[in-house]
């Protein structure tokens, strides 16, 4: 009994003359050789050349400023409570007068800091966040690490520079 | 006495440029090897030492020094160093015949030939060498206390003495032609466009694949076979060690491409050089023939590449029946049908195109009645079984 109709009978047949002076096939096979050896190739030099990894790759972490340059984020937690590696922390303080430029609401984080050793990179804080502040980034990724110390990105790495701010593909 | 040193400074420089000439090619090969087995496999290949990676084999030669030099226990150390010794010596010696130029004027009526020596008996002299060779791998491989190592170099010998008939065989045809042993000679014969891969279309096929199997590189590579040998000859060996039997691998493949340029592409010949003789003189002309010779032995280097990027490696009774029951009866044939060709034109008092005609035309015959041949053959097979 068949149980599909996928078997195939192959026949031990006797190699055919052209076969057994192998020649031709060779010939044959360098010649395909010979187009993949001026085809384009599939890898790249990696660290000099980089790929378009598309607009949801997710990437280094990047602390939001508004339109004005007034940090995003007002320290709700909402992301260290999303985070299922517990890499993110951070303390809150109060906005003081003169600080307007600096801060959008009333409350902000004083302290922000990811673990980039538990952070997973998933994208749930990003998910969590209701002033829309923190992202990850598509287009940069966290740089290697050489020393422990180096490991925890505080503030200084994590905020969005004024000269260089982080537009998503898709994002007007 | 003054004109015998000049020629005597001149040789010395002549054969250490040969030399330095060897050495850098095997070395670049190791890194065109790479690149074009990475360029064949869609991949752009080796880059970081320097720009496109161009100090690759300087990167390599480092790490072989650096290395930790073993030698394993039990194993016989002083035939343990001397196998590839053995095998570089005598990959760097067979270069020694190649008629790399024709004469260059150094002026005061002093003639340099391009070639190490002018040996009346050149092609033997390469056979003797290249079959010393297998001693080295021969040697390491015994001396290793191996049984892999030993399996290896019991195959690299007994593939080399198969391969060495047929290569023999089909050089007598080359000898029948020119009438002399000497490589100087046998060039001189292909001047001006008579190159005898037009006479012996069948010789040079088997030549190839002899040297092929000669050199040990894909699809004979058994020797060093790793998914059954590990590393064949060489698994005990590490550090330059191992560098010199990859080297002087690389130096046999640069050797036998300028072997078989000599002896079927016309050695230094080129199309024009008449031509470029009469327009820029003597020393120009052969300058450049002396970079034919090296771009037609490069191609060859290439050939052994791409070959070996594209084939698998043969099964081993494969390989012993390839050689002794598909290579030495061609050859035979190949010697047979030279004469053959040679008494008939001369009968006719035929040019040279009659000569080529006539040995395309035996080698297509042979082809086809051998093809008719084993249809009948499996004709009768099939009424037998049926």
């Amino acid at each position: 009994m068949k149980l599909s109709n996928k078997t195939k009978v192959l026949e031990q047949r006797e190699l055919t003359f052209s076969e057994r002076i192998y020649l031709p096939a060779i010939l044959g096979g360098m010649g395909t050789t010979l187009k993949h050896f001026f085809s384009k190739k599939v890898t790249i030099r990696y660290p000099e050349e980089k790929r378009y990894l598309g607009p949801v790759f997710r990437g280094h972490h990047i602390l939001k400023r508004d339109e004005e340059g007034a940090e995003r984020c007002t320290a709700c937690g909402l992301c260290a409570v999303a985070c299922p590696a517990e890499a993110i922390s951070m303390v809150a303080d109060e906005r003081k007068k003169g600080e307007e430029h600096l801060y959008r609401e009333e409350k902000y984080a004083s302290v922000y800091e990811i673990n980039m050793l538990r952070c997973i990179f998933c994208g749930l804080c990003e998910e969590a966040c209701p002033k829309q502040a923190i992202y990850l980034q598509h287009d940069k990724m966290v740089p290697v690490f050489e020393d422990r110390s180096e490991v925890i990105f505080g503030k200084d790495k994590l905020v969005e520079k004024m000269d260089n701010r982080y537009l998503r593909d898709g994002w007007k | 006495m003054e004109i015998t040193s000049t020629l005597f400074t001149a040789k010395a420089i002549y054969v250490g440029l040969i030399f330095v000439i060897t050495l850098g090619v095997a070395a670049y090969s190791t890194y065109f090897e790479r690149v074009i087995a990475a360029f064949m496999q869609d991949r752009v290949g080796p880059d970081r030492a320097g720009p496109f990676g161009i100090l690759q084999p300087l990167a390599d030669a480092v790490k072989m020094f650096m290395k930790e030099d073993f030698i394993p226990a039990h194993s016989n150390k002083w035939l343990f160093i001397a196998g590839p010794c053995i095998s570089m010596f005598t990959a760097l010696m067979t270069s020694v015949v190649v008629p790399f130029g024709d004469k260059l004027d150094l002026g005061g009526g002093v003639m340099l030939d391009l070639q190490g020596i002018d040996v009346n008996i050149g092609i033997l002299w390469v056979f003797g060498i290249v079959s010393l060779g297998v001693y080295g791998v021969l040697i390491g491989g015994w001396a290793s206390n191996n049984k892999y190592s030993l399996l290896g170099a019991i195959r690299a010998a007994s593939q080399n003495i198969s391969y060495e008939l047929a290569m023999g065989l089909s050089i007598i045809a080359i000898l029948m032609l020119s009438g002399s042993l000497s490589t100087k000679s046998i060039v001189e014969t292909q001047q001006g466009g008579h190159w005898n891969i037009l006479y012996q279309p069948l010789g040079f096929v088997i030549f190839i694949v002899c040297a092929f199997a000669e050199c040990n590189r894909t699809p004979f590579d058994l020797p060093e076979c790793e998914t059954e040998l590990i590393g064949g000859y060489h698994t005990e060996y590490s550090s330059m060690k191992l560098g010199f039997y990859l080297f002087s691998e690389y130096i046999n493949m640069f050797i036998s491409g300028a072997v078989m340029a000599t002896l079927y592409f016309g050695g230094y010949d080129y199309p024009g050089y008449n031509f470029i003789f009469e327009k820029f003189g003597n020393n120009i002309a052969v300058l450049l023939g002396v970079g034919a010779l090296i771009g037609k032995a490069l191609f060859f280097v290439f050939v052994f590449m791409w070959v070996r990027w594209t084939l698998p490696r043969f099964r081993y009774d494969q390989l012993m029946g390839l050689g002794w029951t598909g290579l030495i009866p061609l050859s035979m044939f190949n010697v047979v049908l030279t004469g053959a060709t040679m008494l008939f034109t001369v009968n006719d008092g035929g040019s040279n195109w009659y000569t080529v005609a006539a040995s395309w035309a035996g080698v297509a015959i042979m082809i086809i009645v051998s093809a008719l041949y084993s249809q009948a053959q499996y004709k009768k097979k099939k009424l037998a079984t049926a």
